[in-house]
């Protein structure tokens, strides 16, 4: 088992390694950041000025080599457009991503797994249809869409939920539901499909013939073994969902993490996106890895491979 | 447009919902307003956006005041100024003023916000507003002396403008981003909370000074980001928000049916044109350097459809290298009535019978662009189109590598022709006209003192623009106000939200 984290571990370092060299790189072929820097109003002579003093006319690679050393150590520069030490954007808006995350992908498992078993365990009834119809409209939906049909409802007609705001629970309902629902689906359909399988394999057969009960069939020998694979597809969910709730944070003015990178991208502020991507890259890295770990404790025969 | 059809839905349950909700806070006396954009500092001299411009005349104060309905300049700060010489101005301040935390406002103030901002290495985001400025002398506490580099005429229109004046012990201490994240000025509404770039919260200076602003009525102004029109109007309709603004047209026509709302429309300095390539920077010999071609272009243009069509409201067919308002902004040029005939004759006789194709650079406003490549298309002009980011845009056309773009400015919302026209034709990297002859004049138009004199040759200056069609100006921008019934507001035409003018019915 040891052996197998280290391992794990070593890999993630080196995705994470190549992640972030990857954007660092790619955020030079995106536009001169010295001009982007300077404004509407600057000259020539300014943009240059504005090169120097920021290093922008080094090799890259000197440049990647400085900014991952600095960034080994907490300091991830400074934002181009606040002109605030990036870290501590980065902390302020994380908090509200982090909290939707964790929001999101507990809202989606809890609905999603049991939904899962009942279809699993009735196939082709009509909670069977019904998870079919959550899903299929889940996966069909955009989010911006759903949103707001939530805010019509919600806010305005109802005047139950604040539309927008982060500032107390109540703010975080229709944002959950919203990034949650859309990972469900495939949770659903992968828990259903596990279930199928386990519950027609040979042990199930032999843990009722031994007269095991039902819940203990279905959730000790049955679940346990079909949610091996949701847990990997939920934490590669997770990682989506930091990355990915942009749409959800803009249409809720969260300001979590994903916004900003959204923002910061258009504002060319490349200390900021770069600082973001490597944060994300991580939480996806680190999120994976757990999985792994986790998996692989649940199932023995996957520490092998 | 990802919502027409979302629009429509919350517009139509809206109507539905709208009946029973509670209204406003006025009972709080708190306004909500929302902005979209994320402002990233709050000291003025260190953002370039829309949103700084509107804290800016809240939180701080300039020396001298122009009145928006009248143009009419009058003292603020100061109560009165004389041109000493060509380059010297002389302040009187105003006595009795106190800073939001308590320090007196004097000379030392202006000597130290002047002496700091015109410092090139300050870094102050836009220089044009500041770097025509040397120093600041102190002559007595309320007395108190500017020096320019150059004869700078525009400045009494600078100093209303963009030139706030900051507590000088304060700003010492704290720099520009402790300013930016606790203000401190002496304008009618004092900053009590900032989370940057999302949330601010403005509460009224209750011992603002008698001054042209006027004393504020409102007693909070509560400012969040919410960065999704669709969403600031389901806060406008569940009565969480009482102002929005920069309403895009087609909302503002469904929103004006409502009768819980005022919607206001407004012009804004904003000019849309198209720019060409006429010094040859992309090659010589090429098609944008013939004068006929870029008559063609101007001709290509129907400006009354685009403005009735698309921009709608307060926008205007322009014509000139300015806005209208602008000091200096000639209105008496060459006119280019829609002639899509007479563009394939004059291209045809530039050696074009069967048009050419060309690239064609927008950076913002892809709907204009769109309908523009339409027209040009249309009299044989083959448009290769290419959005891309301002600043990325930017960088070609410094380099010299667009042949043709279509571009916006709004002159910082200044009301002097030295704003806009001399930004572009004075052989500066963004200029692609390079014209002697314009240079000359605009050279001496900025920096007579004579108003008779600055206006003849801006004249002169713009009617060879005209003429050469080194320019196809096209339109003006506006925007729209939406706020409930129980809010007063009459909008200027400067596009800048003034919280002090504002009152509950």
């Amino acid at each position: 088992m040891l052996q197998f984290i280290l391992k794990r571990l070593m890999l993630a370092a080196i995705v994470a390694l190549t992640v972030s060299f990857i954007s660092f790189s790619l955020m030079f072929l995106s536009g001169d950041p010295a001009a982007a820097l300077a404004g509407e109003t600057a000259s020539g002579e300014d943009i240059e000025a504005i090169r120097t003093l920021y290093g922008f006319d080094r090799p890259m690679l000197v440049q990647y080599w400085e900014w991952l050393g600095s960034a080994l150590t907490g300091d991830l520069g400074q934002s181009y457009y606040f002109k605030l030490p990036v870290a501590s954007l980065i902390a302020d808006r994380l908090g509200v991503t982090m909290t939707l995350g964790l929001c999101g992908i507990t809202f989606a498992l809890l609905t999603a797994v049991p939904l899962g078993v009942a279809a699993a365990i009735r196939p082709n009834s009509f909670i069977d249809r019904l998870s079919l119809f959550m899903s299929v409209a889940g996966q069909a939906m955009p989010s911006f869409w759903f949103g707001l049909i939530l805010i019509v409802v919600f806010s305005i007609k109802f005047g139950m939920l604040p539309p927008s705001g982060a500032s107390t629970w109540k703010h975080f309902i229709m944002p959950t539901i919203v990034l949650g629902y859309y990972a469900m689906p495939a949770i659903m359909r992968l828990t259903r499909a596990g279930m199928l399988d386990v519950l027609s394999s040979d042990y199930i057969r032999t843990a009722r013939a031994k007269g095991a009960s039902e819940v203990r069939v279905l959730f000790k020998h049955g679940l346990r073994n079909a949610i091996i694979p949701v847990v990997s597809l939920a934490a590669v969910q997770m990682g989506f969902m930091l990355g990915g709730s942009i749409v959800v944070e803009s249409i809720f003015a969260l300001h979590g993490a994903g916004f900003l990178a959204w923002e910061s991208i258009g504002r060319n502020d490349l200390p900021t996106v770069q600082a973001l991507i490597l944060v994300f890259a991580m939480f996806y890295i680190v999120f994976t890895f757990l999985a792994d770990v986790l998996n692989a404790w649940l199932d023995p025969r996957m520490r092998s491979s | 447009m990802k919502g027409s059809f979302l629009k429509t839905t919350i517009a139509a349950t809206a109507l539905l919902a709208a009946a029973g909700s509670a209204w406003a806070d006025k009972a709080n006396d708190t306004l909500n307003v929302a902005f979209t954009k994320e402002l990233e500092n709050v000291d003025s001299y260190f953002n370039s956006a829309r949103e700084g411009v509107v804290l800016m005349r809240a939180i701080w104060d300039g020396l001298i005041y122009r009145d928006p309905a009248t143009n009419e300049y009058k003292g603020n700060l100061a109560e009165s100024w004389t041109w000493i010489d060509d380059t010297t101005l002389e302040f009187k301040l105003r006595q009795g003023v106190k800073f939001h935390n308590g320090e007196a406002f004097n000379a030392d103030d202006v000597v130290y916000t002047v002496n700091f901002v015109a410092k090139e290495e300050n870094g102050v985001k836009t220089q044009r507003n500041v770097n025509w400025m040397k120093s600041a002398e102190k002559i007595d506490d309320y007395t108190v002396r500017i020096y320019l580099k150059e004869k700078f005429p525009a400045a009494i229109e600078y100093l209303s403008g963009p030139v706030a004046i900051y507590p000088n012990e304060y700003y010492a201490e704290v720099g520009p981003s402790g300013m930016g994240l606790k203000p401190v000025g002496t304008g009618p509404y004092k900053v009590t909370e900032v989370v940057p770039g999302q949330h601010f919260v403005l509460e009224r200076n209750e011992d603002y000074f008698d001054g042209p602003k006027g004393k504020p009525a409102i007693g909070k102004v509560d400012i969040r980001t919410i960065p999704d029109v669709n969403t600031q109007m389901a806060e406008l309709f569940s009565g969480t928000l009482d102002l929005i603004w920069q309403v895009p047209a087609d909302l503002s026509e469904r929103l004006s049916s409502m009768e819980q709302f005022t919607v206001a429309n407004e012009s804004t300095m904003r000019v849309g044109y198209l720019a060409m390539d006429a010094a040859g920077r992309t090659g010589a010999d090429t098609p944008f350097t013939k004068l006929k071609v870029r008559q063609a272009v101007n001709y290509a243009i129907d400006r009354k459809t685009l403005v009735s069509a698309l921009l709608q409201g307060k926008s205007q067919v322009i014509w000139t290298a300015c806005f209208p308002s602008q000091f200096g902004c000639e209105q008496d040029v060459a006119h280019y009535d829609y002639d899509p005939e007479k563009a394939k004759q004059l291209l045809a006789e530039a050696g074009y019978p069967d048009g050419f194709s060309t690239e064609f650079y927008v950076y913002r406003d892809r709907e204009y662009g769109e309908a523009i490549a339409l027209y040009l298309n249309a009299v044989g002009i083959k448009t290769d189109f290419k959005m891309l980011q301002y600043s990325a845009l930017r960088e070609l056309n410094m380099k010299g590598e667009v042949p043709i773009s279509f571009q916006t400015w709004g002159s910082y919302s200044i009301n002097d022709a030295s704003a806009m026209v001399s930004q572009y034709f004075k052989h500066g990297s963004l200029d692609d006209a390079r014209d002697d002859q314009v240079l000359a004049d605009l050279n001496v138009a900025d920096s007579a003192t004579d108003p008779e004199v600055r206006k003849e040759h801006y004249s002169k200056a713009l009617k060879r623009i005209a003429d050469e069609a080194f320019w196809a100006p096209m339109f003006s921008y506006n925007t729209n106000y939406v706020f409930t019934k129980e809010v007063s507001y009459t909008p200027t035409a400067d596009e800048v939200l003034r919280f002090a003018t504002m009152t509950w019915n």
